[in-house]
C-alpha cells in the first residue's frame, strides 16, 4: 500500500490548518479540509477540501466510482478518514461516530434505500427521531408518564413528517418493505427529517424515479431550505436535477475534486467534460 | 404440516378478533388458573416440579430472547449469567463464607435456623436482585470489548466468555483474592438456604408449591418487561440495530450503548433464573456450567420464534417438559424395547438436535413467530449489509 500511495497522498495534517480555524462566522455549516481515504491500495477520495454554506443546496456529482459516496460516508461518520479533517457548525467532528453527528444535526439518506424493512413507515420516521428523545431502560419498562407522554408525542411528530413529504395516511402503518419505491424514498427522507436536522444528506434522490416525481423533488428541497431553514448537500445524476436546484457544484473524478463552482461555470469546465464524456484526441 | 399451520394461524386470527376487554378476561382467567394449579397436584409431585423448572426456563429463555431475539446479537455464552447467578446465592445465601464475622456470619433479613449459621445469608428476594446486579455488571464487562464486533464474531467471543466463566467456576477453589476462595470447585457449594418469602409456606423438598409461585412470579416479571421494552424506543432501536447497523447509526441510534443495554438486560434476567435454580436444586454445582446449556436456551427461543415473547414462552415450556419429562420418563424404556443398552437421557442433546434440524425444515421462524422475524428470514433481511463495514469508534 505505502509504495503506491505515497505520492497522491498527503501527509495527514502537515499542511492543514487546525480545525480551531475553521470559524462558524463565515457563513460556513460544512468545511472539510484534506480528506483523503484510502482502502489498502486504493486511494478512494483523495485530498478533497471543500465548503458548504449556510442555507445553501450544493451538489457533488462525477461519474460512477468517482468517491462521492465514499466522501457522504466520511461526513456522516461511517468511514473515519485517512487524512485531513472535518468540521460542522465549527466543531471537528472527523473521527465522530454516526449517531453523534446526527445529533450535532447532520442527517443523511443512503443511494440504495435503508429503511428498516419490518418496520413500519410511522416506526421507522420514529426511530430517526431516536437521538431526540429521553426515554431510558427503567423509564421504558415501568412506562413513567414522561415517557408515556414522549411516545405520543413522537408518534405525533412522526405522522406530521410523514404526511409533510406526501405519504398517504393509510400507508403510514404498512411495512416498509411493501411501499412502493418513490414511498420507500420519502419514507427515508421523513426519517432523516425527524431528528430535526440542520443540514441533510441525500444520496441519488432521484435514482430510480421519474421525470415528474424528480421534479417533484427537486420543488421539494427547495421547500426545506426555504421553509425549515436546512442546508442541503446531495449526490446526484440527473444533471437536470442538479442545474437546476444547486447553487455550488463539487466535482469528483477517481477521488480528486476537478472542478468547483457555480453550475453554468462547472458546466463548460473542460476538466468536466473529459471526466464525464472522455478525452477528445482528433482535435 | 399444513394442518399444523392452519391450526396456528386460526388460533392467532381468533385472538386478533377479540375485542380488547376479552382479551384482558382471557388474560385474568388464565392468570388466576395458573396460580391454582397447584392444588390440584401433590406438593411434592413430579408435576409441580416439572412445572416449576419449565417456568424457571422460560424465565432464561425471555432473557436470552432480549440478547438474540430483540437486538439479533447471537450469544452462545448464555450460561455465564446461569453460573454467576447462581454463585450469587452461593456467595449471599449459603454457609460457602462459614469464617466471616469470626464464624458468627453475616445475616440479613432471614428467620429460623439460616439466621443461626455461620456464613452469608442474606433473604432471597435480596439475593436475587443482587443477582440481577452481578450479572448486569458483568455483562456490561463482557459486552464492552465483545459488542464492537459484528454477527458471527460477537457469537464466537461470547461462547469464549462462556466456557471462561465455566473454567473460572470449575477451578475457582484456588483462586483466593481476599483469602477466601471464589467457588467450591467441582465440590459444589451447598446446601443452599431455602428462601423464606412473606406470604408463602415453607419452601421445601416436599412442599414444591412456594418454589412454583416464586418461579411463576419471576417469569411474569420477566414477560412484563419483555412486552414493555419491546414496544418502547429502545425496543425500536434494537430492531434498528438488528436489520441494519449502518442505517441505525446514521439515524442516531448509539451502536455500543443499544447492544450493552439488551446484553445487560438479559445477563440480569439469566442470573435471577441462575440464583433461582441454585436454591432449587440446593447446589451450585460447577460441572452443570457447560457450553450445552447456552444450546439448550436458545434451542427454547429458536423452537419457539426468535423475538416472539409467547413463542419463546411455549419453545421454553416444550424443551423442558422433553428435557425434565419425555426423556427420562415416557421414553426412557424405548432403547430397551429396541434390543439396545444405553439411557437415554445420555442422548438429549442429540434428540435437541433432531428436533431443531425438523423445525428448520418444517417451520423455520419457530412455532409462534414473531412476524418481523418471519419476514426477516422469507427475505432474507439483516443478513446482507456487509458491503459497508461500519468503523465504529470508541464511546
Amino acid at each position: 500500500m505505502s509504495d503506491i500511495a505515497p505520492q497522491t497522498v498527503p501527509a495527514p495534517t502537515a499542511e492543514v490548518p487546525p480545525p480551531a480555524a475553521a470559524a462558524d462566522g463565515n457563513g460556513h455549516i460544512l468545511e472539510a479540509r484534506g480528506v483523503s481515504k484510502i482502502f489498502g491500495g486504493l486511494v478512494a477520495v483523495d485530498d478533497v477540501s471543500f465548503t458548504v454554506p449556510r442555507r445553501s443546496i450544493v451538489s457533488i456529482i462525477g461519474p460512477n466510482g468517482a468517491g462521492k459516496t465514499t466522501f457522504f460516508n466520511m461526513l456522516t461518520g461511517l468511514y473515519k478518514p485517512s487524512a485531513g479533517w472535518i468540521a460542522f457548525e465549527g466543531k471537528e467532528i472527523t473521527r465522530a461516530r454516526p449517531d453523534r453527528i446526527l445529533s450535532a444535526g447532520m442527517a443523511r439518506t443512503f443511494q440504495n434505500i435503508r429503511l428498516f424493512a419490518t418496520m413500519s413507515a410511522l416506526e421507522n420516521v420514529m426511530v430517526g427521531e431516536h437521538a431526540r428523545m429521553q426515554a431510558g431502560l427503567f423509564g421504558s419498562i415501568l412506562r413513567v408518564p414522561s415517557v408515556r407522554k414522549e411516545e405520543k408525542v413522537v408518534r405525533e411528530r412522526a405522522a406530521e413528517i410523514l404526511d409533510y413529504v406526501g405519504l398517504r395516511k393509510n400507508q403510514f402503518e404498512q411495512m416498509s418493505i411493501n411501499l412502493a419505491y418513490g414511498d420507500q424514498r420519502r419514507v427515508e427522507i421523513a426519517r432523516a427529517l425527524a431528528s430535526n436536522p440542520k443540514m441533510l444528506l441525500l444520496d441519488e434522490p432521484t435514482a430510480g424515479m421519474n421525470p415528474n416525481e424528480s421534479e417533484g423533488l427537486r420543488a421539494f428541497m427547495q421547500t426545506l431550505r426555504d421553509d425549515r431553514g436546512l442546508t442541503i448537500l446531495l449526490i446526484e445524476h440527473d444533471m437536470k436535477v442538479v442545474m437546476n436546484v444547486s447553487e455550488y457544484i463539487t466535482v469528483l473524478d477517481h477521488g480528486e475534486k476537478i472542478a468547483e463552482g457555480k453550475p453554468q461555470d462547472v458546466r463548460g469546465n473542460p476538466r468536466v467534460v473529459e471526466a464525464y464524456l472522455g478525452k477528445q484526441t482528433g482535435e | 404440516m399444513s394442518g399444523i399451520r392452519d391450526f396456528f394461524r386460526s388460533i392467532g386470527e381468533g385472538w386478533d378478533a377479540l375485542p380488547q376487554n376479552a382479551k384482558r378476561a382471557v388474560g385474568v382467567v388464565l392468570l388466576v388458573l395458573l396460580i391454582l394449579l397447584p392444588f390440584a397436584f401433590t406438593a411434592g409431585g413430579a408435576f409441580i416440579d416439572n412445572a416449576t423448572k419449565a417456568l424457571a426456563y422460560a424465565v432464561m429463555a425471555l432473557g436470552l430472547n432480549i440478547v438474540v431475539g430483540f437486538a439479533g446479537l447471537l450469544d452462545l455464552g448464555y450460561v455465564a449469567f446461569y453460573a454467576l447467578g447462581a454463585f450469587t446465592i452461593g456467595w449471599f445465601g449459603s454457609s460457602f463464607y462459614a469464617q466471616v464475622n469470626h464464624g458468627k456470619g453475616i445475616h440479613v433479613g432471614v428467620n429460623g435456623v439460616v439466621s443461626t449459621l455461620p456464613g452469608i445469608h442474606f433473604n432471597f428476594l435480596l439475593v436475587l436482585v443482587a443477582a440481577v446486579i452481578v450479572c448486569a455488571i458483568f455483562g456490561v464487562l463482557i459486552g464492552l470489548p465483545t459488542l464492537r464486533l459484528r454477527g458471527d464474531y460477537i457469537a464466537i467471543v461470547t461462547l469464549a466468555f462462556g466456557e471462561i466463566i465455566g473454567r473460572v467456576a470449575i477451578n475457582g477453589d484456588s483462586l483466593k483474592p481476599f483469602g477466601y476462595a471464589v467457588t467450591a470447585g467441582r465440590q459444589g457449594i451447598t446446601p443452599i438456604d431455602s428462601p423464606d418469602l412473606p406470604g408463602l409456606s415453607e419452601f421445601g423438598p416436599l412442599n414444591l408449591r412456594p418454589w412454583y409461585w416464586t418461579a411463576l412470579g419471576m417469569a411474569l416479571l420477566v414477560l412484563f418487561v419483555n412486552f414493555r421494552l419491546r414496544d418502547s424506543r429502545l425496543g425500536r432501536a434494537w430492531i434498528a440495530v438488528r436489520e441494519d447497523e449502518v442505517a441505525a447509526a446514521s439515524m442516531g441510534v448509539p451502536l455500543v450503548r443499544t447492544k450493552l443495554l439488551a446484553y445487560a438486560t438479559g445477563a440480569a434476567f439469566g442470573g435471577m433464573a441462575g440464583a433461582f435454580f441454585a436454591a432449587y436444586f440446593n447446589t451450585v454445582n460447577a460441572d452443570q456450567f457447560e457450553f450445552s446449556f447456552s444450546i439448550f436456551i436458545l434451542a427454547m427461543i429458536i423452537l419457539g420464534g426468535l423475538g416472539s415473547i409467547w413463542g419463546v414462552v411455549l419453545g421454553a415450556i416444550v424443551l423442558s417438559y422433553i428435557n425434565t419429562y419425555f426423556i427420562p420418563n415416557t421414553f426412557k424404556s424405548l432403547p430397551h424395547h429396541l434390543g439396545l443398552n444405553f439411557d437415554l437421557t445420555d442422548l438429549s442433546f442429540g434428540i435437541f438436535g433432531f428436533l431443531l434440524v425438523i423445525m428448520m425444515v418444517l417451520r423455520p421462524e419457530g412455532l409462534l413467530p414473531e412476524r418481523r422475524r418471519k419476514l426477516e428470514l422469507t427475505e432474507g433481511i439483516g443478513a446482507g449489509d456487509a458491503e459497508l463495514p461500519l468503523e465504529v469508534t470508541a464511546p
